[in-house]
């Protein structure tokens, strides 16, 4: 049976022969069959080159079948075939040449050419020329972006070639733009590259950058005599300069062998421990050797013993260095195209540097709402009424895991959100209430003792979360479409949540305004403010207001803990990481005064956003300065940026 | 009013009597000294106790006294005990470094040591060169002077800069809550030279000291027991003579004593200073018996404790500050050291680890609106003083004034 | 008769409201001095300027005989050089006794330092107690000074301004509150004390400013409107339409 079988496909192989030169895929093929078999990504390069350079209407299937591992090579003969899977066992072959099916075949006639992702990678890059012409728009597209996301100057021709043929406006759009990329990196003219970067100068594009800095990499070289004039030299350094230290420069000549290596403490000490003779060393006992001029005559005995050979001195250093030029030069040969690059970049960063501007007023204006929304209920507390309130922070927190529990009751987190503002406020204005009549009434005009009470409750609730929800952060989602990002462009974006936190922030500032303004409450909290006295005689019920005025602070503080908890986690310790921020906001504003909280936030969100600039892997400290500048600030405005002056201020 | 300081302030004696019975009682019963009844472990709880008694004192001086509440002495209390810690864990690891080098064939060299040193130090921060801050680790003599000229100098700059421009009451507790919250902040990072959050630990080993531990705890405890003992004569002295009336006076009534002549603003530097360099001693000597000091430690609401304390106590009166200090630190390691028994409740059981936070919170609260003489007033029961009856108003104007009820007679 | 105190030009305003407009006024040593006007004249602004507690913002304020300015100077440091208040409200140390009350306003160095090392001697001791005697507090010198009486708080309060030895005593509104007797005995108090240094009394009352018997400021919308004796000023047209007529 087996030998029939075997006789039928000495056969076919026979009639393949035959057909070798209607085949010239095959034949391609089978000229680089070992190579493609023992694929690296070494040495695949010219197969694949060979497949594209055939020429042949097949090099696309092949290609292909190849980087999606169908091709398979049948043992009996080597030739290799598009794989089709039929069942576990077995497979239907085509040929590549005719595109007709050859047969079925078992599986264990047959071999799976494997190529690694090295290899289909390059494979990818051969095929991207024609999938940017394909038929169909999404490999289209995905082809570009595969050439997107790894540009090369090969694909630069097919490209410029499939423009022309591009109906897709979207597609054309991106592809006239990766030409212009592709253009400016691999263009063989250097006036064309030249004339692609004044193009793209000022295009903040991350891809464009991309594209320059490479061109623009430099390299520290060594050379012997002056350098040749061929080179594209971006600077001659001198070492001992800050941009070349000596130590830099040194280990350069030591690593080309145009110097000896230095002899390191350690190596030195190590020389002198192999050289311990009879408890001395070059004639100085070895407990003498704790000092380096000790150490350094027992070396030197050693080297006139010709026990060791000398070690470089600084002086020889010196001579070393002066020996040779150091320069940093380009990769690219052109001066002309580095020239334009450079231009462009610097075009660029101006432009980067105005959109990171940009970005940093955005980011800190949304900072800004978020110590607003957490400063403007302790305004009430603490401006209007002048009760510090230590447990406004746990409010806060309490807010946020009323957002959370309102999550586990709703799942779908619009809903959530929409359930847990208001229920937020009731929670905490009705906790607020508590306090003021349990508590806060008995201390008021003590700021001081109200300032320990309430620092008493705050310890309190926080433990009582702790004791509640445990330790660990509790999530507080929200809705999908707060997600992302508005993006203006690569450098400016500025995430939805932050939006909705500002918005929210305007809108508790047109709320309070309201209130204070256009409501009896209003009227009667500013009365009881001026004049607790007069207020009483004109009916007005102090305690009432203070009891309501309160709980509005604490309500709010409640809505500034969703809101918080969407983008920070929701632990215990919530509050605190708010309190002394927002009572800093307070402070610097202004009290009595919502413009102040507005002020003040505005000011803390900027300046730690502007700190954060110039230091931005350090958030800590960037903190610190902010406060250290806060306390300064305090000095030459000790009532705020909106003051109250003369007697009203009650001084 | 010719008498003598001691006859005028007989609870001075009293106060130093008892420390010297409880010094001498904690001698007789400890394991190094005496009968072994109380464990190392709990001598240095006492000892800390003892330090954390005398920064309540500071504490008591700044605002029972001056009407300074300053949310800032703990940040003081911890700079002092950085600041002796740096010592101990230089000349510690140096000890290390030197006896891992004696193994070597060439004996190592002054750099090859301190090199070592701060490979062993600031391995943990990634780097092992020495900051600057460092430069007098090596000196035992220039570190102590420094725990009392660092916390000194920066309630100096700080104090000065407060004072100068009138920032008062509230918004002065407020500034030196920012002060504190960015001290702990900026120690809180790695290349603070303070190894960040690691802090500094391993400070219970003195260099160069052979004896147990049983015997390093004693000797602490009698050193914070002295410290105690003359930081308690000191302010006692001071707050007995004019200077406490100045004092007194600017708590009460500020605009007053400033139109009488005085530089308030001085007066309160001064104190404010002093006060930090005593809470700088305080932490010098709580931390070795602590054994390790970060920067949580620095953080504000250690200072508010402080504060809280002091009130529980009863402020304005030394031995107030002294008693709350020492109650809630004891009753709070009974409670959370889980020797407090649970209280069973059917459906749930009233752990105190969980618990005891909620209840201090409240009784700081209860204190403040039922009893703001705190523990203090129950030594008025007992001497039979009583509070004035100013028909609920306060001694002064002021913010910081003592209240009617806190006042006695 | 050069002048103690002498005030020229002063302006000052609060939030566009002007409290003292172009304000001046001298009051030379040993003189006694009323300053009457109705609510809003500008009188305790004035004291204010001359204490340093509001800064002018035109004006000069020249002090002694040295000509010395006292804009920009402290609170404290101008109390040094002898300028005591005393406040509308009694303003005393209510937790401390009578006798450290004094001994806090005797006239020795203010130094924390000098004040730290301070022991009374029994010259100190001896002029509390004259002081005491002067103001009808012999009696109360270990009492806590909150259990006094309002009108011996008054007293006490004007005991620590003679304690300080002032050369000048700016005293708002002492009689406000206190029975006929003890007016009386507030007045002589005040009398006595301007036969040594210059008193300058505010005051609403005009039978107490009356029985002072002497010069009278009238105040106005923060400037001079009269001066002169009691009688010369009650008689004066502008005084009656906007203090007395109504």
């Amino acid at each position: 049976m087996m030998r029939i079988l075997l006789a039928a496909l000495l056969l076919l192989a026979a009639v393949c022969r035959v057909q070798a030169q209607d085949t010239p895929m095959q034949a391609v093929l089978q000229d680089n069959a070992d190579l493609m078999v023992k694929s690296s990504r070494q040495t695949i390069g010219p197969v694949i080159d060979a497949v594209v350079a055939s020429g042949l209407p097949q090099v696309q299937d092949v290609l292909q079948a190849w980087q999606a591992k169908e091709m398979w090579q049948r043992k009996a003969d080597g030739l290799f075939f598009h794989g089709e899977k039929l069942d576990a066992k077995t497979y239907r072959l085509t040929d590549f040449d005719s595109g007709l099916p050859v047969g079925e075949f078992a599986k264990g006639d047959l071999r799976q050419l494997k190529p690694n992702s090295g290899v289909r990678a390059l494979i990818g890059v051969a095929l991207v020329k024609f999938q940017l012409s394909d038929p169909d728009p999404t490999k289209r597209r995905d082809a570009l972006v595969s050439l997107e996301r790894d540009p090369n100057g090969a694909a630069l021709e097919a490209l410029r070639a499939s423009i022309a043929g591009e109906t897709d406006p979207a597609l054309l759009a991106r592809k006239q733009r990766l030409e212009r990329l592709l253009t400016m990196g691999y263009d063989t003219d250097p006036a064309a590259r030249i004339a692609a970067m004044e193009e793209m100068a000022g295009d903040t594009g991350l891809d464009v950058r991309a594209t320059l800095n490479p061109i623009l990499q430099a390299r520290l070289q060594v050379f012997d005599g002056e350098i040749p004039e061929a080179m594209n030299v971006l600077s001659r350094l001198e070492p001992g300069s800050d941009t070349l230290p000596v130590t830099v420069a040194y280990d350069l000549l030591v690593e080309q062998s145009k110097a000896p290596a230095l002899i390191s403490h350690d190596d030195m000490r190590n020389i002198l421990a192999e050289n311990i003779d009879g408890g001395r060393v070059g004639g100085i006992p070895v407990a003498k050797l704790d000092t380096d001029p000790a150490r350094r005559q027992a070396f030197a005995t050693l080297v006139e013993q010709g026990l060791t050979e000398a070690a470089t001195t600084e002086d020889e250093i010196e001579s070393y260095l002066s020996d040779y030029i150091f320069a940093e030069v380009y990769a690219e040969p052109s001066r002309a195209v580095t020239d334009a690059a450079a231009m462009a970049l610097e075009s660029i960063s101006t432009r980067v540097g105005i959109g990171q501007a940009v970005d940093l007023t955005l980011d800190a204006l949304s900072l800004a709402s978020i110590y607003f929304l957490a400063a403007i209920g302790l305004a009430i507390t603490f401006g209007v009424m002048r009760v510090i309130n230590m447990a406004h922070g746990e409010f806060i927190m309490m807010g946020a895991y009323t957002g959370y529990v309102v999550q586990q009751w709703v799942p779908n987190h619009t809903a959530s959100i929409i359930v847990a503002i208001p229920l937020a406020f009731t929670v905490t204005f009705a906790a607020g209430v508590a306090m003021e009549r349990l508590v806060i009434r008995w201390l008021y005009n003590r700021p001081l003792e109200s300032l320990l009470a309430t620092f008493g409750i705050s310890i309190a609730l926080q433990q009582l979360a702790k004791n509640i929800f445990g330790t660990q952060a509790r999530p507080l989602t929200a809705p999908s479409w707060l997600d992302g990002a508005w993006v203006l462009n690569d450098v400016v974006a500025i995430s939805y949540i932050r939006i909705a936190i500002f918005v929210l922030a305007l809108f508790f500032l047109g709320v309070f305004l309201f209130i204070m303004r256009r409501t009896r409450l209003g009227l009667e909290t500013r009365a009881v403010t001026q004049n607790p006295g007069m207020a009483a005689s004109m009916g007005i019920n102090p305690g009432r207001v203070n009891m309501l005025t309160f709980g509005l602070g604490s309500g709010i503080a409640g809505v500034a803990g969703v809101a918080i908890g969407l983008f920070a986690k929701v632990t215990s310790e919530l509050g605190s990481d708010y309190i002394v921020q927002s009572f800093m906001t307070v402070v610097v504003g202004g009290v009595g005064n919502i413009w102040g909280a507005l002020a003040g936030a505005t000011m803390i969100g900027f300046m730690q956003k502007g700190i954060e600039w110039f230091n931005p892997s350090n958030t800590l400290a960037a903190q610190t300065f902010m406060i250290v500048f806060i306390i300064i600030f305090i000095q030459f405005r000790p009532r705020g940026i909106v003051a109250l002056r003369g007697r009203a201020a009650g001084d | 009013m010719q008498r003598s300081f001691i006859t005028r302030n007989p609870s001075v004696l009293i106060f130093l009597a008892l420390l010297a019975l409880f010094t001498l009682g904690v001698t007789v019963l400890s394991e190094a000294f005496g009968i072994g009844l109380i464990s190392t472990s709990y001598v240095k709880v006492l000892g800390k106790t003892l330090c954390l008694a005398l920064v309540a004192v500071a504490m008591d001086l700044v605002w029972g006294y001056c009407g300074i509440l300053s949310l800032g002495h703990f940040a003081f209390f911890g700079l002092g005990g950085y600041m002796i810690g740096m010592w101990l864990m230089y000349e510690r690891t140096r000890d290390i470094v030197v006896g891992a080098l004696a193994e070597a064939p060439i004996p190592p060299t002054e750099q090859e040591i301190v090199d070592g040193i701060g490979t062993q130090i600031f391995g943990v921060v990634g780097s092992n060169e020495f900051p600057l801050i460092w430069s007098f680790a090596d000196s035992l003599t220039l570190q102590l002077a420094l725990v009392v000229v660092v916390p000194g100098t920066l309630a100096l700059i700080f104090g000065w800069l407060a004072f100068r421009s009138r920032v008062n009451d509230v918004y002065l507790s407020i500034l030196t809550q920012a002060m504190t919250l960015a001290l702990a902040l900026y120690l809180f990072q790695n290349d603070s030279g303070l190894r960040g959050n690691n802090g500094l630990s391993g400070l219970q080993n003195l260099p160069g000291v052979e004896q147990p531990q049983s015997h390093v705890s004693m000797w602490f405890l009698w050193a914070s027991a002295l410290a105690l003992g003359l930081g308690y004569l000191l302010s006692a002295w001071i707050v007995a003579g004019k200077f406490g009336s100045v004092i007194r006076g600017i708590r009460d009534n500020e605009a007053r004593v400033r139109f009488l002549g005085y530089s308030v603003e001085t007066y309160k530097l001064t104190v404010f200073t002093l006060t930090a360099c005593i809470a700088g001693i305080a932490g010098a000597l709580y931390y070795p018996q602590a054994g390790i000091i970060n920067p949580a430690e620095v953080a504000p609401i250690t200072s508010i404790y402080l504060a809280a304390w002091v009130a529980i106590g009863g402020r304005g009166r030394l031995y107030g500050a002294v008693l709350g200090a020492v109650f809630v630190s004891l009753v709070s390691s009974w409670f959370t050291g889980g020797k407090a028994p649970d209280i069973p409740l059917g459906i749930y059981t009233v752990q105190w680890v969980d618990w005891w936070l909620v209840l201090l919170g409240l009784s700081f609260v209860a204190v403040t609106l039922f009893a703001p003489k705190g523990l203090g007033g129950l030594v008025d029961l007992w001497v039979e003083r009583r509070s004035p009856n100013r028909h609920g108003a306060d001694l002064g104007p002021d913010l910081g004034s003592l209240r009617e009820k806190e006042a006695s007679q | 008769m050069s002048a103690l105190l002498e005030i020229s030009g002063v302006s000052v305003s609060f939030d566009g409201f002007r409290a003292i407009n172009n304000l001046s006024f001298q009051i030379a040593e040993a003189e006694l001095r009323a300053i009457i006007g109705p609510n809003g004249a500008g009188k305790t602004t004035f004291m204010d300027i001359v204490t340093g507690k509001t800064r002018p913002d035109e004006g000069r304020v020249v002090w002694g005989d040295r000509s010395m300015s006292l804009v920009g100077m402290s609170e404290a440091q101008i109390a040094r050089v002898g300028i005591g208040r005393k406040f509308q409200k009694p303003t005393v140390f209510e937790d401390q006794t009578v006798a450290d009350n004094l001994l806090l306003a005797l006239r020795k160095p203010r130094g924390p330092l000098a004040v730290l090392l301070f022991r009374p001697t029994t010259a100190d001791l001896d002029r509390v107690a004259e002081l005491s005697t002067e103001i009808g507090l012999e009696s109360a010198l270990a009492r806590k000074a909150g259990e006094l009486s309002h009108g011996q708080k008054q007293w006490l309060e004007i005991g620590m301004l003679l304690a300080q030895e002032p050369r000048l005593l700016l005293v708002d509104e002492p009689a406000a509150g206190m029975t006929p007797e003890e007016r009386e005995h507030t007045t002589s108090i005040l009398v006595d004390a301007a036969k040594t240094r210059a008193v300058v009394v505010v005051e609403h009352d005009m039978e107490f400013v009356r029985r002072l018997n002497c010069r009278v400021t009238v105040l106005h919308e923060g400037a001079v409107l009269a001066e002169g004796s009691l009688d010369h000023v009650t008689r004066n047209a502008d005084v009656i339409d906007v203090y007395l007529g109504r």
